[in-house]
């Protein structure tokens, strides 16, 4: 028929099934940041001075700080943490394996609020953290109200975003190049340096840079276990909107917020895709195509 | 993948004894990993348990270790007005976003299914987009727009907003259970005279039909727990659980919290495990 034609013309049916996943996210995500990215350059005039502000109003920048810290300090944690676990899923039997992984999914479904609030009760003043630091001697360890409790709060919840990209990208080495090396006369240290971390490096660069980019918009856990004093940039977004009434700071605030995190994304996903290693979790994708 | 452990530990000195070859092994895992990873698993895991000894408590605080036993904070939760409108509120907002966030997503990935090219790869990364951005920019975005168009504080809200974070789920799931899906069947059910919908109907969805539950389920628990856009868009009249209990820590300290959170933990490991289990159940025999 004429089908072959003009194939190009008529509106495939793909495309029409794709209408409603975007128009849904056009009215939750896309229209709002493009109206919250208007309001950042002023209304009716257009200015720059919500952007200017950030840097000079003296508060910005220092929570803007004290968040890239926090965020590094997470990323170490995780990284130290994460890469044993992953190299250890690697190495051990496939049912053994099984369990390791349902533990690093645990995280996704246990609630955010249970956690936080476990959190909170091991933190305290008087809590099992405290206790367990008086054991050893050392009096009036508290994290909680502190970056330090936070860290440490933060750290088991993304640490899942680490093993992952991990995992996935250590399982794909073949450690018969080891037993070569080794069989070569190399020491186990350098057979590890010089060969097994230049290979895992993909997936340790996408692991390290999904982990800070999760942590810069982290807000329940700053804000239930920190404190007002030390608050991270969501806090103060949070508080521009819904205290201070400043949509336009708001606004600036958040777009900075965005495009750091749109950046540092873009830039992991060329290190073997982040996106699809978070879409990993609920089943294993199978089909190479995003 | 393409060695076993078994092969690198046994491969070589197969012959010898168990215990000689655990020694002698060519590549062992060394004690201080596994130990290390010991305490890795006990990170992710042990801290939400603290919840459940705590609900028992018969302390009017958080404190910890719980005294005595009581199960005064299961009978409030489930009689105090306020944590039963929430957990209704809750569970109505889940079915609704997860039923939305299904139905569009599955369309949207079996139609990506037969697009090629690069838009159709644009189109893909921009529906995932939300697992990516920081919540809390999309949160003060929402709140915004929403209180314009009088979405606030609105089931139906909710509803949008937690469908929109439930589609990449949906779409992840059903993508791949597409992946073994045979284009072929749906021309051999269109010659015989099927409708498109038909055909999808009879066809298609029996084959991706645990995706479609997966995704569903995914997208039910993350509506069913997400706080930071919730937080924004509450009203004194309409907020969900999470909500309240973001309350019970940090205005009302109440310790029924406790109670709430271990419900939500058990209940949530269930509905995500069940079918996974039935479905491993269902494939091995």
């Amino acid at each position: 028929m004429t089908t072959t034609e003009r194939p190009r013309r008529t509106l495939r049916p793909g495309w029409l099934l794709l209408i409603p996943a975007l128009a849904l996210l056009a009215v939750v995500l896309l229209l709002p940041l493009f109206q919250s990215l208007l309001r950042s350059f002023g209304t009716p005039e257009f200015t720059l001075e919500h952007y200017s502000s950030l840097f000079t109003d003296g508060v910005t920048l220092t929570i803007l700080l004290r968040t890239a810290a926090t965020g590094v300090m997470v990323t170490v944690v995780t990284f130290v943490l994460g890469f044993p676990y992953a190299y250890l899923m690697t190495r051990v039997s496939p049912r053994m394996r099984g369990v390791l992984l349902v533990i690093v999914l645990v995280p996704f479904w246990t609630s955010v609020m249970a956690r936080n609030f476990a959190w909170i009760i091991i933190l305290q003043r008087g809590g099992p953290m405290e206790s367990i630091f008086e054991f050893f001697g050392m009096h009036n360890v508290v994290f909680y109200g502190d970056v330090v409790g936070v860290t440490i709060a933060m750290s088991q919840v993304l640490l899942p975003f680490m093993v992952l990209p991990l995992y996935s990208s250590l399982g794909a080495i073949d450690r018969k190049l080891l037993l070569a090396a080794r069989g070569l006369g190399s020491s186990p240290f350098i057979a590890f340096w010089k060969i097994y971390w230049p290979l895992s490096r993909g997936g340790v660069v996408s692991g390290l840079i999904l982990v800070f980019t999760l942590s810069i918009g982290f807000y329940v856990t700053p804000a239930l276990l920190g404190s007002p004093q030390q608050s991270l940039i969501a806090q103060l977004l949070a508080t521009r909107t819904t205290q201070l009434l400043d949509f336009a700071g708001a606004g600036a605030l958040g777009m900075l917020v965005l495009v750091v995190t749109l950046v540092l994304v873009g830039w992991a996903n060329r290190f073997g895709g982040t996106i699809s290693a978070v879409g990993v979790v609920p089943t294993p994708q199978t089909k190479g195509n995003s | 993948m393409t060695t076993t452990p078994a092969e690198l530990d046994g491969g070589p000195v197969a012959a010898s004894s168990g215990r000689r070859r655990r020694d002698r092994g060519v590549d062992p895992i060394p004690w201080w990993l596994k130990l290390i990873g010991l305490i890795v698993a006990l990170y992710f895991v042990l801290p939400t348990l603290i919840v459940i000894p705590l609900s028992f408590s018969a302390r009017a605080d958080f404190g910890f270790p719980p005294e005595g036993f009581s199960l005064q904070w299961y009978e409030n939760f489930f009689t105090d007005p306020r944590w039963l409108s929430s957990l209704g509120n809750s569970v109505l907002v889940a079915v609704f976003a997860a039923l939305l966030a299904t139905v569009v997503g599955t369309a949207a990935a079996v139609g990506l299914n037969r697009l090629t090219g690069r838009l159709a790869g644009f189109m893909r990364t921009l529906l995932m987009i939300s697992l990516v951005t920081p919540t809390i920019v999309v949160a003060v975005a929402v709140y915004i727009s929403f209180l314009q168009w009088h979405l606030t504080g609105s089931a139906f809200g909710y509803v949008l907003a937690h469908a929109a974070l439930g589609v990449p789920f949906v779409l992840v799931a059903v993508t791949s259970s597409l992946g073994g899906f045979d284009q072929q069947l749906l021309r051999a059910s269109a010659s015989l005279g099927a409708s498109p919908v038909r055909s999808f109907i009879r066809v298609t969805m029996p084959l991706i039909s645990r995706g479609v539950i997966s995704g569903a389920i995914f997208a039910f628990v993350t509506s069913f727990d997400e706080v930071v856009i919730a937080l924004f868009l509450r009203s004194p009249t309409f907020q969900t659980l999470p909500v309240q209990m973001y309350n019970a820590v940090t205005y009302e300290l109440d310790p029924t919290i406790s109670a709430a959170s271990t419900l939500v933990v058990v209940v949530v490991t269930i509905i995500v495990l069940v079918p996974q289990l039935v479905g491993t159940r269902r494939k091995s025999s």
